[in-house]
């Protein structure tokens, strides 16, 4: 099972289509920072960055495609990192 | 777990009895490339948070510092590293669907990418030392702190950064002799697979690098 998922090519339209969006989504957060959002253009970077970074895991590094197991093992790292955050701030925000 | 690793066994042994005492497990391969990803996920996680903390401190200071870098090139150089993301993407399809020939010239074209982003980077930093804008300089120590913290984590980040371009191209050129040698082939593609998702984690760090010095 493992073999057939190695061995069966993602359609180069599939990657063509990915690396559209991600250039779109590059020229976007661009065009957008020449924007005053009052306050939140930073936040809005990030957000875009986000939805970036899940395109290339998905399908660039192929987590759409691969079993169960490493779709759990990117949450677990993410919910270890959101911890590393909250622990940081609660201390920091509060000073 | 016996019965997940009988097939694997089975393939290799099928495919070729002379290389039976050869070790090649791609489920395993894969895992652990993932689990040595997530390593460097967290390091830069981590200078993330450092960086979120400095913001925190010095929000007026960093935005003030981030005058002094040219977005136009950060996003040219972020649809540089996108597009090399990309043509590894196919590069790595190029070679499950049997095509050797077009698979290298697609990693070659990854590394020409690769060096255009790097000249990049080289062309923004000698223009910021140009400028005094380096850790310590004459220039740099009469800023304020928050501009300094600014710059320091900028020459850090996107150091460390461009390392990993570094250790990603010489990945990438390993791949290619290994391609050569037949060690890598359309049957047993894992280890470039390995590279590019390797490849892919570095335009991943990039693409959060990209607001965090020049959007803010």
């Amino acid at each position: 099972m493992a073999e057939s998922a190695e061995h069966r090519p993602v359609p180069n339209a599939v990657y063509l289509a990915v690396w559209a969006g991600l250039i779109g989504l590059t020229g976007l957060t661009l065009a957008v920072s020449y924007i005053d959002l009052a306050g939140v253009g930073f936040q809005t970077a990030l957000l875009i960055a986000t939805v970036k970074a899940s395109l290339v895991l998905l399908y660039f590094m192929h987590l759409r495609y691969e079993p169960r197991l490493y779709f759990t093992m990117v949450l677990i790292v993410l919910v270890t990192y959101a911890v590393f955050i909250i622990l940081t701030f609660s201390d920091y925000a509060f000073r | 777990m016996t019965s997940t690793l009988e097939p694997a066994g089975a393939a290799e042994a099928g495919a070729a009895g002379a290389a039976e005492h050869e070790h090649y497990d791609p489920a395993a391969s894969k895992l652990g490339m993932w689990l040595f990803l997530f390593t460097e996920a967290l390091l830069f996680g981590t200078m993330f948070i450092v960086y979120a903390v400095y913001l925190h401190q010095h929000a007026i200071g960093f935005r003030a510092a981030a005058r002094d870098v040219n977005k136009l090139l950060g996003g040219a150089n972020t649809a540089i590293l996108l597009t090399s993301s990309l043509t590894m993407a196919l590069a790595i399809a190029a070679m499950i669907r049997g095509n050797r020939r077009a698979c290298v010239q697609l990693l070659a074209v990854t590394l020409i990418l690769a060096a255009c982003f790097l000249g990049v980077k080289g062309y923004e930093w000698g223009h910021k030392f140009a400028h005094g804008i380096y850790p310590k300089s004459a220039s740099m120590l009469l800023r304020p702190a928050g501009e300094q913290v600014f710059f320091g984590l900028y020459f850090t980040m996107t150091g460390l950064h461009a390392l990993h371009v570094l250790a990603g191209g010489g990945a990438i050129l390993w791949a290619i002799r290994h391609i050569r040698l037949g060690r890598i082939a359309p049957d047993r593609p894992t280890v470039l697979a390995n590279v590019g998702l390797y490849w892919h984690l570095v335009d991943l760090v990039w693409i959060f690098l990209f607001p965090l010095f020049y959007l803010i």
